[in-house]
């Protein structure tokens, strides 16, 4: 990049917003999936959507790639710069515009972290959906471009069922507004294309989100079953019976013994698997069926069934499995958040397949997972340090792949960024990927905005396909990934 | 630097929306896993010890805001410590940073030239010529970091300058306890209020208190920024002197000076005379409110018609974890609500010398914290550290009066109103 188009960078969005020294970039190397590292030739911290848009407009004609990033802790490497390309940063574009609590929405800046929008909105008895372990640091612009999910969306659906619009700045660096106020638009559904599109389509710089009104009810407790498997079939009988549970969530022994170890939440250290079953709704609704959903824990052989007394109680329970994945940082120096889907018929199953793995590649992996939907969470532990990186990020993929070979899908939440780019083959048919290819290129004709994330390209997956680490020569700065 | 405590951060970002830093500047490098990053980088080799290294470790407020945040326990308060004595070795310093710092140090440690300080400042006040001043417009023309300085003179008054407690103060009743009590140096000369107020809610309570005349300054200020010999040398005087009495308890009223003394055992845990006995010492150390929370109360409590909004500071809250204490010590009171308030955890930009030598920063989170603050509506700001009572005070609007809670106790209990305050408030309005 020349002093030329740096200097237009720092004119155009003030000097205090363009990061240059070579320490400062390294910052910026990797996301939440620290495996993948790039450095970026720039970072830019615009303040305004127009700054935004100015910077990618420079972008846009310099055919300089661009990689937005929220708070970067993405685990499937979507933030990831590209070498010779400029990160931008949405971190200083974090107000809240507006809470309309009779509209029930909230118009609010990409850089706002997803609890920050259910905070302002909890005066007026409403809150924001979705909501990711990670609420209470990933932004909504993030959230918007993973279709970020969390516990409960079992009931409640994913962040693009809680978007009613966004303000978006296009690859070309030309903004529009997609989405309305009004649900329903006729015509093509760009709006939903966008979500979920991973930073690949354009930058969000304006979000009305629905919000809903808190329920009435909400009852909560935590089942202790001998087995993961018996759990799982707990959770197939719940469903089974009619009953749609707010969250129903399992963590197996090894993430019990992290997340006891970070913080107190009154999990059974000695239990093989931990159901957290919640219901809300009308209170009676919610006190039948909550007896119902006791019954059914019962008849499947839990040991231990914990309710949560009070709203203080209540939070513990979520504070801990919300701190799952990040606690197990207290009992493995390194792991690997893996995110596949299955049937939720097939639980057990896959849940022995990926034992069997893990036995296999001599290494420990701990299950945290939104059981309801058959959202799995493996948690591959290893140590860079003993070596075994390379071993597993194979049992991490192969995990992946299990999960598509038993019907389900590569990501549930996290998204394919990097780290699954070079397994959609598994997945999808050359014609479903050529298809996503082309609706990728209807926006971004320049192939500038976030390249080398979702689809799979020949340099990233090339000669041996599977292992995706940066070149070394990429890693350095010097070859860019395209 | 060890490295051990660099490989338990795992890159989640939890504790991203409690660093003061990063909430204003929205930059990786302005954050606990930013900072944690570069450390580790440079631990391995892969970048220098710089400038722009060391500008992010300076910038750090060292509020440990992160440390209950991280659900990987990472121990940063461990890291930024062994990290800022490198870069006090390795960052060369502009001449004007230089002579800034030194002044800070040779100031504040020594009661008796900063006495003279506070003096100086009393005259430019008194006299009408910070007025003058003001008027003119010179003071806005100052570099900010002696705007700040000259803002922070606190509104003292003459007598409180030179007012002391008694080394010796018997406790009322039947004796519980021989409590020591940390005068502290800046805490002496400005807060002579706050050391008399505790000493009289302890003997008011049963205690005997001891506050050693030749206190030196405890060491916080030196750790805290990187000055490590000198913090490991005022340690062992500190223990030393209070040896002398046989206590109990130490107690200490301003938060980072009892974090310090917390913290004594493991500073010196590598010193073969004083290791046992910096271990023995800092088991006894109790804050103020901790004390007064564990201690059965004895005396009665007159009530106070007060809406009282606690801040917690970081060095009570994050690095001694006292956060039920004091609002336990305060509603002990009748007729006081006490009231928390929103972004709690943020630090209100005190930080030890932090708001004197990064003062922009410092002032935007006191900005920050003073809206927070007045958002619940109180008569009264109550806060356990003498830094976060200077710093808050200069923000806030007329009218709201800032204490430490063993003041509003000591009101309590001797069934007076606040009236010392109440003078203060007086005195600051003067001054603006
Ligand atoms: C401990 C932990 C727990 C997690 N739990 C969950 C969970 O329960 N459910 C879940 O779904 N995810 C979870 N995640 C993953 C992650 O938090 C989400 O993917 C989140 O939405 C990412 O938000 P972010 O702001 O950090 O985005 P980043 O990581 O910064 O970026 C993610 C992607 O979004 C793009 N992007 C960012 N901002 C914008 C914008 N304004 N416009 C367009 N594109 C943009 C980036 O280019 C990148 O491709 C977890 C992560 C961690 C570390
Ligand atoms: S919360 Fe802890 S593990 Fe997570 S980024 Fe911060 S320091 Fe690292
Ligand atoms: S100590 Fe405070 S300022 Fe420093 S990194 Fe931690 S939270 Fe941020």
């Amino acid at each position: 990049m020349t002093g030329d188009v740096r200097a237009e960078f720092v004119a155009a969005l003030g000097a205090d917003a363009v990061l240059a020294d070579p320490v400062e970039l390294r910052a910026y190397e990797c996301d939440g999936l620290t495996g993948f590292r790039v450095v970026p030739a720039l970072v830019l911290l615009p303040r305004t959507a127009a700054a935004v848009a100015d910077a990618v407009r420079i972008c846009a004609r310099e055919r300089i790639p661009f990689v937005a990033r929220g708070a970067g802790t993405g685990l499937s490497g979507g933030a990831l710069p590209v070498a010779n390309g400029v990160v931008i940063s949405l971190q200083r574009l974090r107000s809240i515009i507006e809470v309309d609590p009779v509209n029930r929405r909230a118009v609010v800046e990409p850089g706002v972290t997803n609890l920050d929008i259910s905070r302002a909105a909890a005066p007026h008895g409403l809150y924001f959906a979705p909501d990711p372990s990670s609420q209470q640091v990933c932004t909504i612009g993030g959230n918007i471009a993973e279709n970020s999910g969390g516990a409960h969306c079992l009931k409640y659906g994913f962040t693009v069922h809680h978007v009613l619009s966004a303000d978006v700045v296009l690859p070309d660096g030309t903004t529009a507004v997609l989405g309305a106020d009004s649900p329903h638009l006729g015509g093509y559904d760009l709006l939903g294309a966008f979500i979920g599109s991973e930073g690949t389509l354009g930058i969000a710089t304006r979000i009305t989100v629905k919000l809903l009104p808190k329920p009435a009810a909400v009852r909560t407790l935590v089942a202790d079953f001998p087995s993961v498997e018996q759990a799982g079939d707990a959770v197939t009988s719940i469903i089974a019976a009619g009953i749609v549970p707010a969250a129903a969530e399992m963590m197996d022994a090894v993430a019990i013994e992290a997340v006891q170890a970070a913080l107190d939440a009154g999990y059974s250290r000695d239990t093989a698997a931990a159901l957290i079953v919640e219901l809300d709704g009308p209170q009676a609704e919610v006190d039948i069926q909550f007896a119902e959903v006791r019954q059914l824990c019962q008849n499947h052989g839990t040991t231990n069934i914990r309710v949560a007394g009070d709203e203080h109680e209540r939070a513990l329970v979520w504070k801990g499995r919300k701190a799952a994945f990040a606690a197990v940082g207290r009992i493995s120096p390194d792991y690997i958040v893996q995110d596949g889907v299955v049937p939720r018929t097939l639980l057990a199953t896959a849940l022995t397949r990926i034992g069997e793995l893990a036995a296999a590649a001599g290494l420990r992996v701990s299950n945290v997972f939104h059981a309801g939907d058959g959202n799995l969470h493996p948690l591959v532990l290893y140590s860079e340090a003993a070596g075994e990186l390379e071993r597993a990020e194979e049992l991490s993929r192969a995990i992946a792949e299990l999960c598509v070979d038993l019907g389900g899908s590569l990501s549930g939440e996290h998204g394919i960024g990097t780290d699954k780019a070079c397994s959609m083959p598994r997945q999808f048919s050359e014609d479903d990927l050529a298809t996503m290819a082309l609706l990728r290129a209807a926006y971004d004709t320049d192939g500038i905005c976030n390249p080398g994330k979702v689809l799979p390209t020949p340099r990233l997956c090339g000669e041996k396909p599977g292992v995706h680490r940066p070149h070394p020569l990429e890693a350095a700065g010097l070859i860019e990934r395209t | 630097m060890n490295s051990e405590p660099l490989a338990d951060c795992v890159h989640c970002g939890f504790c991203l929306p409690t660093c003061p830093t990063y909430v204003v500047s929205g930059q990786e490098t302005e954050s606990p896993r930013g900072r944690i990053y570069l450390m580790d980088l440079a631990a391995r080799g892969e970048i220098s010890v710089d400038e722009a290294f060391g500008g992010h470790i300076d910038s750090c407020l060292g509020c440990l805001a992160c440390v209950p945040a991280c659900p990987s326990g990472v121990r940063y308060d461990k890291l930024i410590e062994s990290v800022r004595p490198q870069v006090e070795r390795e960052v060369p310093r502009g001449f004007a940073d230089r002579l800034f710092r030194r002044l800070i140090f040779a100031l504040f440690p020594y009661p008796n030239r900063l006495r003279l300080a506070a003096l100086a400042g009393l005259l430019y006040t008194r006299s009408g010529l910070r007025t003058l001043l003001h008027r003119l417009g010179v003071v806005e023309r100052l570099p900010s970091r002696l705007r700040a300085l000259e803002a922070l003179l606190p509104p003292v008054g003459l007598q409180a300058l030179f007012s002391s407690v008694p080394e010796m103060t018997p406790g009322r009743g039947e004796v519980r306890l021989r409590v020591g009590l940390l005068a502290g140096c800046a805490n002496r000369v400005f807060f002579g209020d706050v050391n008399a107020a505790t000493v009289r809610v302890l003997a008011a309570e049963g205690c005997d208190v001891y506050v050693p005349r030749d206190n030196q300054c405890c060491g916080a200020l030196s750790s805290h920024a990187g000055h490590e010999e000198d913090g490991a040398e005022r340690a062992k005087a500190t223990i030393e002197m209070f040896e002398r009495y046989r206590l109990d308890v130490v107690v200490a009223n301003v938060a980072g000076c009892g974090s310090a003394l917390k913290e004594y055992g493991d500073i010196l845990s590598g010193s073969p005379d004083f290791a046992e006995r910096a271990k023995a010492f800092s088991a006894k150390v109790r804050d103020i409110t901790e004390l007064l929370a564990e201690l059965p109360a004895r005396t009665a409590r007159a009530p106070l018609d007060l809406r009282v909004a606690y801040h917690d500071a970081c060095h009570l809250a994050n690095a001694q974890g006292v956060r039920s204490q004091p609002r336990e010590v305060l509603r002990s009171i009748p007729g006081l609500s006490v009231h928390d308030i929103a972004e709690a955890e943020l630090c209100c930009g005190s930080a030890g010398i932090y708001n004197l030598v990064q003062p922009d920063t410092a002032e935007e989170l006191g900005r920050r914290k003073a809206e927070n603050l007045q958002a619940t509506g109180p008569d009264v700001v109550a806060t356990a550290n003498a830094g976060c009572l200077l710093q808050i005070r200069r923000f806030l609007d007329e009218g709201i009066t800032v204490v430490h809670p063993v003041q509003l106790l000591d009101a309590s209990i001797r069934g007076v109103a606040l009236f010392a305050t109440a003078d203060l408030n007086a005195k600051t309005r003067e001054r603006r």
